[in-house]
């Protein structure tokens, strides 16, 4: 479909999620493309419903009741194109309702080509429910048995570069043939496999999985050399096989393709572009994290390149048992500075994971889901920088200086110290009642060194914007600088450990707001700094820290402020507490206070208890 | 929002209910329409093919892979036992000859020119769909499976765990708030489907399951407990195949909650009745809740209840179902449009609730299920 970009100046994007599905309208004021309205309606996936338009239309419905624009049709769809004060001329959606895209690959070898065959899937905006390699300790009885149980909506199948081994990647081919997986769309579903392994093998390939319920395609070899990843093709394949196969099979979403004026997009796979486009445009090192119900899903994009990770099970309704199970309770206790009582609170949990719509009323509750928070976040990033790796199996050429130096390659290339901007989003971020609430589970949980700007994707619009930087990158990039983001400040933290009250740097800071002092460390500061200023910070590390320079040597920062201000964390890389709860206790209650977390909440509590009582 | 839809669980004194029993893969439909069929009638059957077994027989015997297929002993579609000659080498001049015997029993499924793989595919695994529920075969899907109707009264439970199971129903306790202890659990309730009131506590439970006690209903328990008796903390609410050899449901929650008044009402006065419950429990993708099924007579209590679950009102019977207030049941009382700052500090849109207590509080929407009056 041909689009006139000359003539758009009224955008629909919906973003159908797990949950909810979230409609945003993007119109032109003045000549510049904003972000207007937005309205939300749960997704309408599962039954009784069994229809993701509904949700879309109630959506666009809400957005329209707050626009005064008419957006859709009587019969539900989406009116188009815009005329007067009604409709719009381009709508556009994302979607990882019922699920997402789920994927199992296979590879030869687990480090190197099944490692890329899940970096082109996860780039894609799959979740991975497996990785079958030649070598991954399973006896191949073992590896069948795991891909009968399995339900994917599809499989990628790599191995072997191009003029490398056959007969491994065949006998891979071998496995799947007679485990003949049941797809979750029922059994008329053809499963698709893409093969994107050694060119020599693909015949043979094709030979072996020549089955009535198999629909194969061959596209490149997405690892043709060792030193060399080719996942374009593989990835594009994947989308392709999503929107034919997957979306066509799930409810309502032939109705919701002939509505869009582009292709839908799976949800991770747009935020994922809308961050390297970010990356590239900025030339800045990038994290993002959407931190959702049920998965946690990381992004990075170091030195121009880019991975994705998604752990599947760390998620802050669905999956929030798993996070208590997988960090352990007091891990999470550790970030709350008060006493609860853990038998209560694994009841508290589990209530949320049968019941995964509802939002915490009290303080308290807020306070304990953001500890769960901090350590879903921890682990997912803990995950991401294990697979965020330099290519394993690539020769390394060494000189003598590396004699003592046993890296092999595989080494993660997620450096704290060289991150630039982190990005949150996700409900507990987003949706957070204070910034700095935001920004210190952010600190929290990722570490960052040195100088990091924090910001957050201001009502997870990231999505949506990803989707339309492929149809309208000049709307999507003027969006994305004026309304998706919002800075929250700089965090300054040194690497490195010390005595509790030693000194860790010493900083001074000059430009719109001028300030000096002593970051002690153990401590942590904030700084007034608003979102329109800017400073540049001298810091001079004590022995022992790192701010960027090396230890004790000294740095400068150009500095941006933002709604939180500028955080001075002295309290050392890698971030300990206290083992001693109490004590713990006691450095997380003068964290809380010195960043002054929930001070306008408590004054709040009040007076909502006021009115109820009058 | 455009529709604040607000869902409860489904409670009902009578419904007309419809089963789909399938087989995973073809095989035989063994019941026609209109036979009237037991909770334990087989309604197909069918083999699924057997386990795989890939050996690597251009390795064992050290040759070729394109030379595997010629060696072979058994060909494709040939059934072995274990321990038969599977392949053999030419040898030297007919001597050294290297054999191979089967390490299973199967059929040989494949041999591979290219990896010198052989594929031996295990006996057959059968499988039984049986009907669950006693009621009407009305349709029949050749090859497939059949639907059964019947009317039913049905609760649907908030959590559970282990399958499908049946039996009568039989009370524990007298009330629905009092708490389900081992000494309520006797030997004439093997087989049963035992309703507890409020708190089903790890001995009751472990009493439960060592006195045969099919399953077990209740309104609530401890996490610590589900814990102990599963021997796992419990992730992701996926659950439904364990083998505790019990089955239990949750009506409300985790925690000292007592059983819904209308769902144990309802469950005495089914006292006696088989009962069909499944535990199977899927909060994501494809929402699955544990289910009560009572088949009913005809002429069987007629009065039917009406559906809960839908738009909120003033004036609708609801539950709070989050803290601080879990577990309280009250009437709406007011439903302000403008979002309210809650005390957690995020903004929301709430609504007012006069409680049982007669104590009137502000509660989030998205914290709250309409019940029956």
């Amino acid at each position: 479909m041909t689009i006139d970009l000359a003539n758009i100046n009224v955008i629909l994007a919906t973003d159908c999620g797990s949950t909810t599905t979230k409609a945003i309208l993007i119109e032109k004021v003045d000549g510049e493309y904003r972000q207007t309205y937005r309205g939300e309606a749960p997704t309408t996936v599962e039954k009784p419903f069994a229809n993701v338009t509904i949700g879309v239309t109630n959506a666009v419905t809400e957005v329209a009741e707050l626009a005064g624009r008419q957006l859709t049709n009587e019969d539900g769809t989406i009116k188009s194109p815009a005329s007067g004060s009604d409709g719009c001329d381009l709508y556009i959606s994302t979607s990882s309702a019922g699920g997402g895209l789920q994927m199992m690959v296979a590879g030869v070898i687990a480090e190197m080509t099944a490692a890329s065959a899940k970096r082109a899937a996860l780039g894609a905006g799959a979740i991975v429910m497996d990785v079958i390699s030649s070598n991954d300790k399973r006896r191949p009885h073992e590896q069948i048995q795991r891909i009968r149980e399995l339900r994917p909506d599809m499989i990628l199948i790599s191995g072997g570069t191009d003029g490398g081994t056959t007969e491994k990647v065949v006998q891979l081919a071998e496995l799947i043939a007679p485990a003949k997986p049941q797809p979750r769309f029922g059994s008329e579903y053809e499963m698709p496999i893409i093969f994107a392994g050694n060119k020599m093998a693909a015949d043979e390939v094709e030979a072996t999985l020549q089955e009535d319920w198999i629909d194969l395609a061959v596209v490149e070899n997405l690892r043709p050399k060792l030193e060399q990843e080719n996942l374009g093709p593989a990835r594009d394949k994947i989308h392709d096989v999503f929107l034919e196969h997957v979306m066509a099979h799930a409810p309502g979403y032939d109705m919701l393709m002939d509505w869009t004026d582009a292709d839908i997009m799976p949800t991770p796979g747009a935020v994922g572009d809308i961050l390297q486009t970010i990356a590239k445009k900025e030339n800045i090192n990038v994290v993002g994290v959407d931190i959702g119900g049920a998965t946690t899903d990381v992004f990075s994009v170091f030195d121009e390149t880019f991975n994705r990770t998604v752990s599947a099970n760390l998620g802050m309704s669905y999956s929030i048992s798993n996070v208590c199970a997988e960090a352990t309770m007091a891990n999470v206790l550790r970030w709350v500075h008060f006493d609860m009582d853990e038998r209560q609170l694994r009841n508290r949990v589990k209530n949320k994971m049968i019941r995964p719509t509802t939002i915490p009323q009290s303080l308290e509750s807020l306070i304990f889901e953001q500890a769960v928070a901090r350590e879903a976040l921890r682990l997912a990033y803990k995950q991401h920088k294990e697979f965020a790796t330099t290519l394993k199996g690539v020769q390394q050429q060494r000189t003598v200086g590396d004699t003592f130096s046993q890296q092999t390659g595989g080494n993660t290339i997620v450096d704290n110290m060289k991150l630039n901007l982190l990005v949150a989003s996700g409900g507990v971020l987003s949706h957070a009642p204070s910034m700095n609430q935001t920004a210190m589970m952010l600190v929290d949980a990722f570490e960052p060194e040195g100088c990091t700007n924090l910001a957050k994707d201001s009502i997870f619009m990231m999505p949506h914007l990803g989707v339309l930087s492929a149809v309208h990158p000049e709307a999507a990039a003027q969006v994305f600088e004026r309304d998706c983001l919002i800075y929250l400040g700089t965090c300054i933290a040194a690497k490195g450990l010390g005595k509790i009250g030693k000194p860790c740097f010493k900083w001074a800071l000059t430009g719109d707001v001028n300030a000096s002092g002593t970051c002690n460390f153990g401590d942590i500061e904030l700084i007034k700094l608003g979102p329109d200023q800017t400073a540049t910070m001298t810091c001079e590390p004590a022995r022992g820290f790192n701010l960027g320079a090396g230890n004790g040597k000294k740095v400068s920062h150009d500095i941006r402020g933002g709604t939180v201000g500028l955080i001075i964390d002295g309290r050392g890389r890698p971030l300990g507490l206290p083992e001693d709860r109490q004590q713990c206790q006691m450095s997380m209650k003068t964290w809380v206070e010195n960043m002054a977390l929930y001070e306008t909440i408590c004054q709040d509590e009040k007076m909502e208890q006021a009115v109820v009582t009058a | 929002m455009a529709n604040a839809y607000t869902p409860g669980l489904k409670v009902t004194n009578r419904m007309a209910h419809t089963i789909v029993r399938m087989l995973p893969i073809k095989g035989d439909v063994m019941v026609q329409v209109g036979d009237k069929v037991n909770a334990d009638k087989i309604v197909a059957a069918t083999y699924m093919p057997g386990d795989v077994y890939p050996l690597n027989m251009a390795n064992f015997l050290a040759v070729p892979p394109k030379d595997v297929a010629s060696l072979m002993l058994c060909k494709e579609g040939e059934k072995v036992k274990k321990g038969d000659p599977l392949a053999e080498t030419a040898g030297i001049f007919g001597k050294f000859k290297k054999k191979y015997n089967s390490p299973y029993a199967g059929t040989v499924e494949t041999v591979s020119e290219v990896t010198g793989q052989v594929i031996l595919r295990g006996p057959d695994i059968p499988v039984e769909v049986k009907a669950y529920v006693k009621g009407t075969v009305t349709e029949v899907n050749p090859e497939i499976g059949c639907t059964i109707e019947t009317d039913v009264a049905f609760i649907q439970g908030i959590f559970g765990i282990g399958g499908e199971t049946c039996g009568p129903v039989k009370l524990a306790v007298q009330d629905c708030d009092e708490t389900l202890t081992a000494a309520n659990i006797t030997s004439e309730m093997k087989g049963c489907i035992v309703i507890g009131g409020a708190r089903l506590t790890y001995e009751s439970i472990e009493a439960a399951r060592k006195a045969g006690v099919a399953a077990l209903i209740g309104g609530g328990m401890d996490d610590q407990d589900l814990k102990e008796f599963l021997g796992y903390d419990l992730g992701v609410a996926i659950t439904g195949s364990e083998k505790k050899g019990i089955t239990v449901i949750l009506t409300e929650g985790f925690g000292d909650i007592a059983m819904a008044t209308r769902t144990f009402d309802l469950l005495k006065r089914f006292e006696g009745h088989e009962a069909s419950v499944n535990g199977a429990t899927q909060i994501r993708a494809g929402v699955m809740r544990p289910e009560i099924i009572i088949p009913l007579e005809a002429g069987d209590y007629e009065e039917k209840s009406e559906d809960v679950g839908g738009q909120l009102d003033i004036g609708l019977p609801l539950r709070i179902i989050r803290d601080p207030y879990f577990g309280m049941i009250g009437t709406v009382t007011a439903l302000p449009a403008e979002p309210h700052v809650l005390g957690s500090g995020s903004k929301a849109r709430v609504l007012e609730v006069k409680l049982n207590s007669g104590e009137s509080v502000i509660v989030p929407r998205a914290n709250v299920e309409l019940i029956e009056a």
